[in-house]
């Protein structure tokens, strides 16, 4: 067999892939269900031609939030407080774009900036704590989530709510504030803006000398502060920008439809999360990442399609996720004496 | 009267699955081991302890459940720290993910129900004095923890395990043993957490009701400096500001300041500690090691 091949099966990511599906088709089993009839209605219901658009528009919130923590994890920075940086992000947008006297284009771009603005500062305000009080990253990003959720969850319901409504939501945005989308699809020009930014962290992560020190923090944060990398500075920066993509995240669900802030809407599909897989699966490498996410969006679209054809309950996939993890977390790999043996037999 | 008897009981049962959860994060950190995987462990004993009740019709059973499921649970942290020497952080995080995923989708595979579980012939835990008895349990651990931390030589040997796992091998007392048992103790607890969660401070199971519960638990052990005593403390500051909260609530303030209420007591308190620790380090250490 050829070298390349085997390193790539060897490698951790295909076993914990492979470990993740098998262990999902046991489930489906003991659940009674024919697990390839269940696998096929996960790929047919997410890249047939009714699912591809919604994979695209879920693939864009789960790219963005992958972005958003693999940019600090790039340096060994892990920012839990996703949730927060997006609603604040969401609902900053919101406000924006009901109240900017400017014109519908350029209130689209104020409302982008006022969001990753938003989530920048919020992303900053944990970064300082971990910085001047001494509170883990982990842990002051975590806490600050709760009360940001909380708090745009008030303002959705009370001040900003529409009137005569019975959902916990901001009034529709104005005519022409929106994303403009591609053709009848959902998919909007948020798709394009977070595959920038992809490609943004890509080219920083390979061709600057600020992406290398970012790189070298993540592989031994002892060895890079002596080479003269300013810890602080760098939490600093990387917490803002990983706050301004969670906030961006956030308005591109807002200027995309339902072209308002609905409370619940942006953190109860669990983009967060899913993105900290990807971004995890992918050990924050940039096209890494996006292939993890895109795999992901698959699996969350794929879900709801399986759920509809075959009644396995969609949660299977979000249990296939995290065994993908678990298993990569602790860095499994095929034996490499299986090969070995493999070899002499042969 | 805001301060009152029934305050403080609402304080006292809300601090039990808290204390529980951290009183096994705590030993883990003793023995070296980072645990935040509290969240998911306790989520796997609140569904444990809920099926298992409904199904048996006891709540004790319930509990014992809860207890063996979460240890089980725990062991992936154990078999992938220590024996495959994987990443803790990692692994707790997808440990909470796997949690949160497994319980509703067994959840609905079980039941057939989405959300919540709710039945009127699920059995709940019996209370005394108001109080459940994991609640007495919890404070029994606690002194039970304290104990074996600073005088049994148990408590020892694992402290040392933790502070200098070579030293400790040297002496013929294996790491990896005490932090295996270091990591199903936490299972154990985290278990009886939720069963308290799900069985006696309400009697139902709701999709992801753990609630950020576990990560406060983290933030105990920080807070309590990983001592039982300390601990107890943390928690009960977390069991203050969810009852307060209530009240508040009560008192006609919106449901979403209310429910931030515990976390910003708890990352407030986290500021004033480590801010003040690190004022005290601060002459010896001369500005180069802050």
């Amino acid at each position: 067999m050829n070298n390349r091949i085997l390193g790539a099966l060897r490698s951790p990511i295909t076993f914990s892939v492979l470990a993740g599906v098998l262990i999902g088709a046991l489930f489906l089993v003991g659940t009674g269900a024919d697990p390839v009839a269940a696998y096929e209605a996960v790929l047919t219901g997410s890249l047939g031609a009714d699912g591809i658009g919604s994979t695209l528009t879920t693939g864009t919130s789960v790219l963005g939030m992958a972005l958003a923590l693999a940019i600090p994890l790039r340096a060994g920075l892990i920012n839990l407080g996703g949730d927060g940086q997006l609603v604040l992000g969401g609902i900053t947008a919101a406000v924006t774009g009901l109240y900017s006297p400017l014109p519908a284009p350029l209130t689209v771009v104020l409302a982008l900036l006022a969001g990753m603005a938003a989530g920048a500062l919020y992303a900053a305000l944990a970064a300082l704590c971990e910085n001047h009080f001494g509170v883990p990253l982990l842990v002051s990003s975590l806490l600050l989530s709760y009360p940001a959720v909380s708090l745009a969850s008030y303002l959705a319901r009370y001040p900003l709510k529409e009137p005569g409504s019975s959902l916990p939501q901001t009034r529709a945005l104005p005519d022409g504030v929106a994303l403009p989308a591609f053709g009848d699809s959902t998919v909007t020009w948020g798709l394009v803006l977070v595959v920038l930014a992809a490609a943004a962290y890509w080219f920083t992560d390979q061709r600057t000398a600020i992406g290398y020190e970012i790189r070298m923090t993540g592989l031994n944060a002892r060895f890079s502060a002596y080479a003269g990398v300013e810890r602080r500075g760098l939490t600093l920066k990387l917490m803002s920008v990983s706050g301004a993509t969670a906030g961006l995240v956030g308005a591109i669900g807002v200027l995309s439809f339902p072209y308002r802030f609905v409370d619940g809407s942006l953190t109860a599909p669990g983009y967060t999360w899913t993105g900290l897989t990807a971004a995890l699966l992918a050990t924050a490498a940039p096209l890494g990442t996006v292939i993890a996410s895109f795999f992901f969006a698959v699996l969350q679209v794929g879900g709801l399609a399986m759920e509809r054809t075959t009644e396995v309950p969609r949660e299977l996939t979000q249990v296939l996720q995290a065994i993908v993890i678990v298993f990569l977390a602790a860095r499994l790999r095929f034996p490499s004496r299986w090969f070995n043996r493999r070899k002499e037999a042969v | 009267m805001f301060f009152d008897s029934d305050l403080l009981m609402s304080a006292l049962r809300a601090l039990t699955p808290i204390l529980l959860a951290a009183l096994g994060g705590a030993i883990c950190e003793r023995a070296g081991v980072f645990n935040i995987g509290l969240e998911g462990m306790m989520l796997m004993g609140c569904f444990t302890a809920v099926a298992t009740s409904w199904f048996t019709g006891s709540p004790w059973l319930g509990v014992l459940a809860a207890a063996l499921a979460a240890a089980a649970y725990s062991l992936i942290l154990a078999v992938g720290t220590v024996t495959l020497r994987g990443d803790a952080v990692v692994l707790g995080v997808a440990m909470n993910l796997l949690a949160v995923g497994l319980t509703s989708f067994l959840l609905r595979t079980i039941f057939g129900v989405q959300g919540t579980f709710d039945d009127p012939s699920l059995a709940g835990l019996p209370l005394i004095g108001g109080l459940s008895p994991l609640a007495y349990l919890s404070w029994a651990a606690v002194a039970v923890a304290a104990v074996m931390l600073s005088r049994h030589v148990w408590g020892l040997r694992l402290r040392g395990v933790g502070e200098a796992p070579d030293a400790a091998a040297t002496l013929g007392v294996s790491p990896a043993k005490y932090k295996y048992a270091a990591v199903l103790l936490s299972g154990v607890l985290c278990g009886l957490a939720g069963a308290q969660l799900a069985l006696g401070n309400v009697t139902l199971f709701t999709e992801n009701m753990t609630a950020g519960r576990g990560w406060i638990a983290v933030v105990a052990v920080m807070l309590g400096r990983a001592l039982p005593l300390g601990v107890l403390l943390a928690a009960l500051l977390f069991g203050l500001a969810e009852a307060a909260g209530f009240r508040l609530q009560g008192l006609g303030l919106p449901q979403q300041a209310t429910d931030a209420a515990p976390y910003v007591v708890t990352l407030g308190a986290l500021f004033l500690t480590t801010a003040r620790r690190r004022r005290r380090v601060r002459p010896s250490s001369t500005g180069a090691a802050s």
